[in-house]
């Protein structure tokens, strides 16, 4: 109690000094969290977007032929077929598990005296687990409707809030009509914050009314398990293609005739880009606190320099070497703690105003539109850890100078000056 | 009081320096000496050495009964802080406190509780006729009020001796008597041992017995 307020009294009368220690101490913790936390925003707004997606999935499109084989010219397009399908399903059973196909199309969709136009897509009941969506009312598409080829419809919350502007929620189990089609809505599910969305129904259904006259399958997705490599993804893929190729008379090393869209090349690309940011993060960062550590000590350093004469005079009058060297520490602690507190208190509100403003705003790139921050904050135990790495690296740095003062004969410390 | 034998001093360097060459010195309680000589005589050092600032190379030094030999730092600063009052020239008051403040330190390194020393700081202020600039800063004084400040701090641990290194060398001809007057009156009224190091014959005058000292030995 003493010793603060002897800290207290020499803090009051020391104004600048205190205040540059504190500023340094309080700018280096407050530019760590708010580096941390943009770096962690941009880091789960990543991680959520690939969260969309289940890894171990791939989808398969047409493409065109870049290479001319067996007669036929390059710059063919290729669309899929049921007979690809078919080899999909029973070729590859090494690695595929379950395989669906989309049909997409748009017609205008009505209810009562509200109509939309939307894109409505034709899948298996698999599309929900590749493409993940939250479903929040009713049901996905199911294997009956896919048999029986009935006239059911998924909307998402967005088209669903147009159709039924007062209580959307309603919509299920009414009839809404798909051109000149009454489709029953079974379910609604929660669009994404990137806006786009799709309405669901039943594969055979809409191949049935929509692509009845035309051998193109749309699109191929499937699940898998066992690439675990980026040289067993690669080689199946090769695979695949040299199949496909066959199937469509293309080159089999042409790789441009399909377009292969793989989840798990995806998701490793995006985890090495993680880890790049992580590890960038991790450096700025370090060398943040670094700066700051240099910034304290460099204080501390001249605050014992300058103040040699006092220890002197004290140490004459009777102090003894450890209350100098507590003074010291004590007086470096509390100030560094006190202020890097006040850096953390501001760096997370930073923090916390960055995720009210950017973190909800949405940035349309053309391609996508995207949430550049997700939740960019830190958690409070690395708020704690900077702070107290730079409360005891400042202390460690203050200690030499103020050993070295505890230790000085009083004589010498009365002729400095 | 204090009892010095054959007490030899010199300092290493380049070209070692025999400062005191053998002192022999006694002092009894209640005195009021002066120590004068030439600048480079060794008067500091000696004063440095009485004060236990200083190390000696061989001889004995006691100061009230108390063999003062190879002391660790620590214990140093004990002893300094119960026995011994210092009087310097230029004041060596900490800028940042008042005047009660620095006439409290002492104390505080005592272990006194704030309320007791704060207390004592004051009654001492009074009795130095400085009670009404209390909680003035050093910087707001004037070199005879500093000085009287430094005295107060010298005499609140009711020390064995009172060491003064040139007290009135920073004062003007007025305030060196008056400051004179008042260790001389503490000496009297209070009996309190008194070691005054000077070059000035007018302040060693004052005192009860001068010792000189010329080339490191007492004339």
């Amino acid at each position: 109690m003493e010793l603060l307020n002897e800290i207290w009294q020499t803090a009051q009368r020391n104004k600048l000094r205190t205040t540059l220690t504190g500023f340094a101490v309080a700018w280096g913790i407050f530019m760590l969290i708010v580096l941390l936390g943009a770096g962690n925003g941009l880091l789960n707004a990543t991680l959520k977007r690939s969260g969309d997606i289940l890894t171990n999935s791939m989808e398969v499109y047409g493409g065109r032929t870049s290479k001319p084989y067996n007669g036929l010219n390059e710059g063919r397009w290729i669309n899929l077929n049921t007979g690809d399908l078919t080899t999909t399903n029973s070729e590859f059973k090494k690695n595929v598990d379950e395989v669906g196909a989309c049909y997409s199309t748009s017609a205008t969709v009505t209810y009562g005296e509200e109509y939309m136009s939307m894109n409505i897509t034709g899948v298996y009941p698999i599309h929900i687990k590749i493409d993940k969506r939250d479903m929040l009312y009713g049901r996905f598409i199911n294997e009956i409707d896919l048999r029986e080829k009935r006239k059911v419809i998924v909307l998402s919350n967005n088209q669903a809030k147009e159709l039924a502007p007062k209580d959307y929620k309603t919509l299920i189990g009414k009839y809404v009509k798909v051109g000149s089609f009454a489709f029953k809505v079974v379910g609604i599910y929660k669009s994404r914050d990137d806006g786009e969305s799709s309405a669901f129904s039943a594969y055979s259904t809409i191949k049935g009314i929509y692509g009845a006259n035309t051998e193109n399958l749309g699109s191929i997705e499937f699940t898998f398990h066992g690439l675990t490599t980026e040289k067993a993804n690669d080689d199946f893929e090769k695979n695949y293609r040299r199949r496909l190729n066959a199937n469509h008379q293309a080159h089999p090393d042409d790789e441009s005739s399909f377009w292969l869209w793989n989840g798990y090349t995806q998701s490793l690309q995006m985890e090495q880009g993680i880890t790049i940011i992580r590890t960038f993060l991790w450096i700025v960062g370090l060398f943040t606190l670094l700066s700051g550590v240099v910034g304290v000590s460099n204080i501390m350093l001249i605050t014992v320099k300058e103040r040699t004469h006092e220890f002197g005079i004290r140490k004459a009058i009777g102090a003894k070497p450890w209350s100098v060297l507590k003074l010291i520490i004590t007086e470096s602690v509390i100030i560094t703690t006190f202020f890097g507190y006040i850096g953390m208190v501001i760096g997370v509100a930073a923090n916390e105003y960055m995720d009210a403003t950017l973190g909800h705003s949405v940035t349309d790139t053309g391609l996508f539109k995207a949430t550049l921050f997700v939740d960019p904050t830190v958690g409070l135990d690395v708020c704690f850890e900077a702070t107290m790495v730079m409360v005891v690296a400042g202390t460690l740095a203050g200690l030499i100078p103020a050993f070295k003062a505890s230790r000085i004969r009083p004589i010498e410390a009365l002729r400095a000056d | 009081m204090i009892h010095l034998e054959n007490v030899n001093k010199t300092y290493q360097g380049a070209q070692p320096l025999h400062v005191l060459k053998g002192i022999n010195l006694d002092i009894d309680e209640g005195e009021f000496v002066s120590i004068m000589g030439a600048s480079g005589s060794g008067k500091s050092t000696l004063l440095n050495i009485l004060g236990i600032l200083d190390n000696y190379d061989s001889g004995l030094y006691e100061l009230a009964g108390v063999r003062i030999w190879n002391l660790s730092e620590t214990k140093a600063a004990e002893y300094r802080n119960h026995m011994i009052g210092f009087i310097f020239q230029s004041f060596n008051l900490i800028s940042f406190k008042n005047a009660v403040e620095n006439v409290e330190l002492p104390l505080f390194y005592q272990g006194v509780s704030r309320k007791k020393r704060h207390a004592l700081a004051l009654e001492y202020l009074d009795r130095l006729g400085l009670k009404d600039w209390a909680t003035h800063y050093p910087n707001e004084l004037s070199g005879g009020q500093r000085q009287r400040v430094a005295i107060a701090r010298a005499l609140i641990t009711k020390p064995k001796i009172i060491l003064a290194d040139e007290p009135t060398g920073a004062l003007d001809s007025k305030t060196s008597v008056e400051v004179m007057q008042l260790l001389k009156q503490l000496n009297q009224d209070e009996h309190i041992t008194q070691i005054i190091v000077t070059h000035d014959p007018v302040v060693a005058e004052q005192t009860n017995r001068i010792i000189r000292i010329k080339d490191g030995v007492i004339e």
